[in-house]
């Protein structure tokens, strides 16, 4: 039998969630054997080559990218996770959801006391993904089936849930695992 | 005649002192029932509504409904703890919390309520209200982004402090706590030393330069559940 498959992707996040995967240490390598990665930065495989039995995403959705690549997981995974505090409220990122966008990009690109740039003006090319009014937890932009907190989540509870999952067994997760922070 | 009376909570009888609520019965029990805006050594205040119990099917605040004899109340049910979880998911929504930087994470009520009752993410939407800080004392400093509007400052700085510093302004969703003073936090006679300041169950006032100093693993809430000190009485009522 095929090994079943496994997504992830981090979209307005600081990649600490994946770190946090690979900190399961040596666990890691029975994950191998659990299951195989497709699209994910773990691998670098760009295009989902068939359907996924898990997507882990980190971080929430800032700009346009993040929710096509938020809702291109969900039409190829079965079942789609929010790991860590960024995917679930927004987290870091979030915090200038109640400041003006311009003012938020006058300050990175006009105002703030170390910027640097002559043109004098905010970045608009057709290459940059289009920035949000707000940033939006994933479960505000398609639906989550199952949420991991943490900043990042502990690798026990990613571990413990993925095993979880994939042998098709109740999340019985202890207590220390469930944290915000 | 005795002032001892009995009533039931989930089913189980137990023994109470005439004039004392729900809530102190239950402690005195080992019956934890969650709460945020009751301390215990302050009035009621019957504000948060997470201690929501049913008393003979009805809906009453534990924390403000006295006991009577032969009383039943239900506590421990699925359906009020969704209704527990969905006021906490209610204030994580309302506020800025985030956690992962926030000064009392692992000591704070709201959050280990979170965990007790199971919260992974709110059902609400956050809201990202724009709320202030006030930095402006030397010792302490509110935040008003975590603040749950528990009225344990403002009772606390009357009923123990002996002063008058904080007080509700505002109704509704623009409700705040504000000083009594005609600049800032700092034009006020507060100090660090005020029950008010401790007793706050979230990280919205805090003392400066205090910060981060439990690591993590050793806080209070990180490996037991809030309530257990009260619920590690049941063993001690039991055996006597
Ligand atoms: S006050 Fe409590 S719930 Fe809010 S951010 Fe701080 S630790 Fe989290
Ligand atoms: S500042 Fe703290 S104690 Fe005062 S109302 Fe807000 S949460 Fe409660
Ligand atoms: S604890 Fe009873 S209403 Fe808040």
């Amino acid at each position: 039998m095929a090994k079943p498959k496994i997504a992830t992707a981090s979209l307005a996040g600081c990649f600490g969630c994946h770190m946090s995967l690979l900190d399961i240490d040596d666990r890691i390598l029975k994950l191998v054997e659990l299951v195989d990665f497709d699209k994910s930065p773990v691998d670098d495989i760009k295009k989902f080559t068939g359907r996924c039995a898990v997507g882990l995403i980190e971080g929430g959705c800032c700009n346009e990218e993040n929710v096509h690549n938020l809702q291109y997981f969900r039409e190829n995974c079965d079942i789609l996770i929010s790991v860590g505090e960024c995917a679930i409220m927004g987290g870091i990122p979030a915090m200038r959801n109640n400041i003006p966008l311009k003012e938020c990009l006058d300050e990175a690109y006009l105002n703030g006391p170390t910027v640097y740039n002559p043109s004098g003006k905010i970045p608009g090319d057709k290459e940059l993904p289009l920035i949000l009014d707000r940033v939006y937890p994933c479960h505000e932009v398609v639906k989550m089936d199952y949420y991991l907190p943490g900043c990042p989540p502990p690798a026990d509870l990613l571990w413990q849930a993925l095993v979880a999952l994939l042998e098709n067994k109740p999340m019985d997760l202890p207590y220390e695992v469930i944290k915000y922070d | 005649m005795s002032d001892k009376i009995k009533f039931t909570m989930d089913g189980v009888e137990i023994e109470a002192t005439q004039g004392q609520t729900i809530m102190q019965a239950a402690d005195e029990a080992g019956i934890y029932i969650p709460r945020l805006c009751a301390h215990k050594d302050l009035l009621p205040f019957g504000s948060c509504r997470v201690c929501t119990v049913m008393v003979n099917d009805r809906p009453q605040a534990a924390c403000t409904q006295p006991v009577s004899p032969g009383m039943a109340v239900d506590s421990e049910t699925p359906e009020l703890n969704d209704i527990r979880r969905s006021i906490v998911e209610m204030l994580f929504v309302e506020g800025n919390h985030y956690c992962a930087f926030c000064e009392k994470s692992g000591n704070c009520e709201l959050q280990a309520l979170g965990y007790r009752l199971g919260m992974l993410a709110p059902r609400y939407p956050y809201m990202f209200n724009k709320h202030d800080v006030d930095a402006s004392h030397p010792d302490i400093y509110i935040d008003h982004n975590r603040c749950i509007l528990c009225g344990r400052c403002v009772r606390s700085s009357k009923e123990l402090d002996g002063k008058n510093v904080f007080q509700f302004v505002g109704r509704g969703i623009h409700k705040r706590v504000a000083f009594n003073s005609d600049t800032d936090l700092s034009g006020t006679d507060v100090s660090v030393t005020d029950r008010a300041i401790e007793n706050c169950p979230v990280g919205a006032i805090l003392k400066k330069r205090s910060a981060y100093a439990v690591p993590i693993g050793k806080r209070k809430y990180d490996s037991q559940p809030i309530g257990s000190d009260i619920e590690s009485r049941k063993a001690a009522v039991k055996q006597s």
